[in-house]
């Protein structure tokens, strides 16, 4: 498979390029999309709004999902806001604005092209979701209310209640079925997508198992889609969804597609320590908090008294002490990585010992608890139903968690993989975030993608291909991947070893947190490298998958996404030694500044790091999209 | 903490299914109860037995893929809980939990405590939307929206689509989650064009899966989301409205 990385920016001046873009662009007329056999892997908010805008563009859609309904993606779990460049506050918003803030937000390691763009549509998402009757705030007078968010000088984040990402995804959700209705969807649920299948170079179809029946079969058509997601349960615990997994990029990397700065991750700084060490999953508490919660430890090691015993002058905040100018408010990878240092310094507090304090009860003082109840009540009624505590008297524990992967497969402007005819939208390609996601801004990506952008960029690709048949599903190729997805099972189903899935799920993300999450060192990250291999071999060798392939089996489709996620880890930490410098959410302790602060190196670093898969992540080879800045001018991010 | 479970395990739509017992022990009162049946589930794997089937995805009670039938009570004994959300330590040690799958003809088990709840979305399609082409919005700002009636719709939109509510209803009805759909787009001032044709698909799909409903109550006490069964009353009438041909075809409110 030829490998080339052409991003493919449109000519002219950053204003004119998305415009002159779709001019440019070929377009398939209208009599003729029906022609067309579009497969959308993903009915997350990327996934749902690309399929329906392309069924209501007349392309004929097939879309998959391994959720028992599209109404339920791990989308639907986003608290905080989406955010739009509408300027409806008057406070000095633009498009400009909102393109500046994102491409310095992520530590400007994001393509200049792509990032305008999104800020252009962001605008026109609003209106579309309104119009579907997105439930937005409102204020008196009937207009969308804003919130700022995630640091930004400006009110651009709209909101539903604690709900954003669940209303949206609503609406993408309600757009769908009503293709689905119209016959213009061929909607496949409870179907997980295990293979690309690629013929001449390009990608032809996929192949799927139903989840409920066993049955392993191929679908063939003009282009496939991924819309699948992120992957931050690589680090087993983790804020995601239980079922959110990276087999489908993973497999079609397999199969040619680039990965893209796959170690770039995000750790969010307010989430409920685990609990116990059966814990599952970790819960999000919505940064929101840090507006009005001051953050400390106790000054002293090993401090076991109950917060309200410790007088202030025991106590350390030390964001305040730290960082003045920005105090609570740091940005993410700031405040998570402070957390830690604290943690590790033995200052941790809980029975675990595996937080910080989140104290509200000085804004209580000062505004009363009916204000803070009123701004954060069911966030506070959420902590409480979890921890048993009451976060109205005694301070809440908070700690980071992964989750937000800004890696994933690598995209040119049309948003097409390095595998010609297959595309990644939202968490799952390795998008506009650069090193560091802002908040409020990835719901708005992906729908930006699949509303937007894709239907508008797909056409040049398919114009190729009018009146050509899709490749007969007894070809060749998709026999042969049929054959892979029934080994691979077997070989899973016949290891009948001693441990579950989820023990092996669990020591990989230990060792992914301990050496590739919040700090990464380069001995660190060695001995992760030598460790995964061992652990991938240990599965293989020792994993008890139950029951059989023909019926619904959970542990089996679980076992599939765990062997995916060794392979990936091992190329996350690979990323990580290769980026020898610190930037966003990529911090090695070799490169930081003397005040500790991440460190980059643009003369050296200014690039996407895109991988090619040649048969084992340790082989992979890296290829380089080098970033130019010609609008922004790079500089070191000072918080102090 | 130990509790014993007395679980429904069932193969598939065609077996009867039968309760099977298990003692839990070492727990910790701070996990969840979906938690304790993973730890359970580790238990029976390693045993060289098959792990008993459930779904849930978010665990925050937000995605509605949860839902199980906890002591004869649809998401167990909490209010205003899914599944998820529930703690062990809202049961004493020593207990005896019954745990079913949602039990309603529209829902047909798939495997143990899995069941087919895709009737929900064949209601959506019907007409659960607003006819909006990508692309044909005009400006956010130029429908202004009472914020009242942008609460109450919100109200009604935080269903989760979990199904709690049929399997809680006497009759296995489906109007608690119609009706939040309905009252969502309804109350909106961009629901208006598609308004009675809405209610009409929707409740015609519905009643080709679902049972009627009687006014029991029930779907509003097992409803995670507290769903209020005021709008059933804003669904019936605007059924009714409906049904008067010259309204419909005139499209006018009210
Ligand atoms: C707790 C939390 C809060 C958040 N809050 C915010 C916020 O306030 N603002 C914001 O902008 N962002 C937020 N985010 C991030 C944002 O929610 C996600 O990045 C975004 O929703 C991802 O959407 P998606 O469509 O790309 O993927 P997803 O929603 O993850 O959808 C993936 C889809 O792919 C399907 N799928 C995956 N693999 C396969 C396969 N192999 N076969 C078949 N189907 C498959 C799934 O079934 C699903 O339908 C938050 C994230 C979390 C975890
Ligand atoms: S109305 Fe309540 S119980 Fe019924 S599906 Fe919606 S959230 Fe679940
Ligand atoms: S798992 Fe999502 S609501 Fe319970």
């Amino acid at each position: 498979m030829t490998f080339t990385l052409d991003p493919k920016i449109p000519e002219g001046s950053l204003e004119e390029k998305w415009d002159n873009h779709r001019f440019s662009n070929r377009l398939v007329n209208p009599a003729n999309k029906r022609k067309y056999n579009i497969i959308v892997v993903g009915t997350g908010l990327a996934g749902a709004s690309a399929a329906a805008t392309f069924a209501e563009l007349g392309y004929n859609v097939t879309a998959f999902t391994y959720h028992d309904s599209p109404r339920r993606a791990h989308s639907i779990a986003a608290q905080g806001g989406i955010n739009a460049a509408k300027n409806y506050r008057n406070d000095g918003d633009s498009i400009w604005r909102l393109f500046y803030d994102t491409v310095k937000g992520g530590d400007f390691r994001s393509r200049e092209a792509n990032v305008h763009r999104l800020s252009q549509v962001s605008v026109e998402i609003i209106d579309q979701c309104a119009a579907q009757g997105v439930p937005f705030a409102r204020e008196y007078g009937g207009l969308l209310d804003n919130r700022s968010f995630g640091g930004a000088q400006v009110s651009r984040t709209f909101y539903a209640r604690g709900q954003t990402g669940q209303q949206l995804l609503l609406g993408a959700y309600q757009a769908l079925m009503r293709q689905v209705g119209l016959g213009k969807i061929d909607l496949h649920t409870r179907t997980e997508m295990l293979d690309i299948v690629v013929k001449d170079e390009r990608a032809v179809g996929i192949i799927t198992r139903n989840l409920v029946t066993g049955e392993v079969k191929s679908w063939s058509s003009h282009a496939v889609v991924l819309a699948t997601g992120g992957y931050s349960n690589v680090y087993y615990l983790s804020t995601n969804a239980m079922y959110s997994n990276a087999s489908a990029i993973w497999r079609a990397h397999r199969k040619g597609a680039g990965f893209a700065n796959p170690s770039f991750t995000q750790i969010h700084p307010t989430c409920i320590p685990a609990d116990n060490e059966f814990q599952s999953k970790l819960t999000l508490m919505s940064e929101s908090l840090r507006n009005d919660g001051r953050i400390w430890v106790p000054a002293q090691t090993d401090d076991l008294r109950t917060p309200n015993t410790i007088s202030e002058n025991e106590r350390d905040y030390y964001l305040e002490r730290r960082y003045p100018a920005f105090g609570n408010l740091v940005p993410r990878d700031v405040a998570s990585r402070a957390a830690k240092k604290e943690v590790d310094a033995g200052r941790g507090v809980g029975q675990l010992r595996n937080g910080v304090y989140l104290d509200l009860s000085h804004a209580i003082e000062r505004l009363g608890r009916e204000t803070i109840e009123a701004r954060y009540g069911n966030l506070l009624e959420m902590y409480h139903r979890i921890t048993d505590e009451n976060p109205y008297t005694d301070p809440m524990r908070i700690y980071p968690a992964p989750h937000y992967t800004m890696g994933g497969l690598w995209v040119d402007y049309n948003l097409m993989t390095t595998v010609p005819g297959l595309y990644a939208i939202g968490e799952a390609n390795y998008s506009d975030h650069g090193s560091n996601r802002l908040g409020a801004s990835a719901l708005m990506q992906g729908l930006a993608d699949g509303y937007f952008v894709l239907p508008n960029t797909i056409g040049e690709y398919l114009a190729d291909y009018l009146n050509s048949d899709t490749v007969p599903i007894d070809d060749p190729s998709f026999i042969e991947a049929e054959r892979e997805v029934n080994d691979s099972i077997d070989r899973m189903l016949s290891v009948n070893g001693s441990k579950t899935v989820d023990w092996f799920h669990r020591e990989l993300g230990r060792i992914m947190i301990d050496e590739c999450g919040m700090e990464r060192s380069r001995p660190g990250l060695e001995k992760a490298l030598s460790k995964i291999p061992e652990l991938r071999q240990e599965f293989y060798r020792d994993v008890r998958v139950p029951g059989e392939g023909e019926s619904l089996n959970s542990s089996l489709e679980k076992a599939g996404r765990i062997a995916d996620f060794f392979e990936l880890a091992e190329l996350m930490c690979r990323d990580a030694i290769d980026r020898e410098e610190s930037c966003g959410a990529h911090f090695r302790i070799e490169h930081q500044t003397p005040e500790g602060e991440a460190k980059r190196n643009d003369a050296d670093f200014s690039f996407v790091s895109v991988y090619q898969h040649t048969g084992d992540p340790s082989t992979a080879i890296l290829h380089q999209e080098d970033l130019t800045f010609e609008n922004v001018t790079l500089g070191q991010r000072s918080y102090k | 903490m130990k509790v014993t479970l007395k679980v429904w395990r069932q193969s598939g739509a065609e077996d009867p299914g039968r309760f099977e017992t298990h003692k839990v022990d070492e727990l910790s009162p701070d996990m969840s109860f979906l938690e304790m049946l993973d730890v359970l589930n580790d238990r029976i794997s390693v045993a060289g037995g098959e792990p008993i089937e459930f779904e849930s995805d978010c665990r925050e009670g937000i995605c509605g893929t949860c839902g199980l039938v906890i002591n004869g009570q649809p998401h167990g004994p909490e209010e205003r809980t899914a599944t998820c959300q529930l703690h062990m330590r809202k049961f004493s040690d020593g207990d005896v939990i019954t745990v079913e799958p949602w039990r309603a003809k529209a829902f047909s088990v798939i495997k143990d405590l899995i069941v087919d709840r895709s009737p929900f979305d064949s209601i959506i399609a019907a007409g659960g939307f607003i006819s909006v082409p990508t692309g044909s919005a005009s400006d956010a700002n130029l429908i202004p929206v009472p914020k009242e009636a942008a609460d109450a719709a919100m109200d009604a939109a935080a269903c989760i689509g979990c199904g709690a509510c049929v399997a809680a209803c006497p009759n296995s009805a489906a109007q608690l989650f119609t009706a939040a759909k309905v009252a969502h787009l309804n109350l909106l001032p961009q629901g208006q064009p598609e308004r009675y044709i809405r209610v009409t698909k929707m409740v015609d799909t519905m009643e080709q899966f679902f049972g009627s409903c009687t006014n029991h109550g029930e779907c509003e006490r097992a409803c995670p989301k507290a769903i209020s069964v005021d709008f059933i009353a804003m669904l019936n009438r605007d059924y009714i409205s409906s049904k008067i041909k010259n309204r419909r075809l005139a499209g006018q409110q009210r």
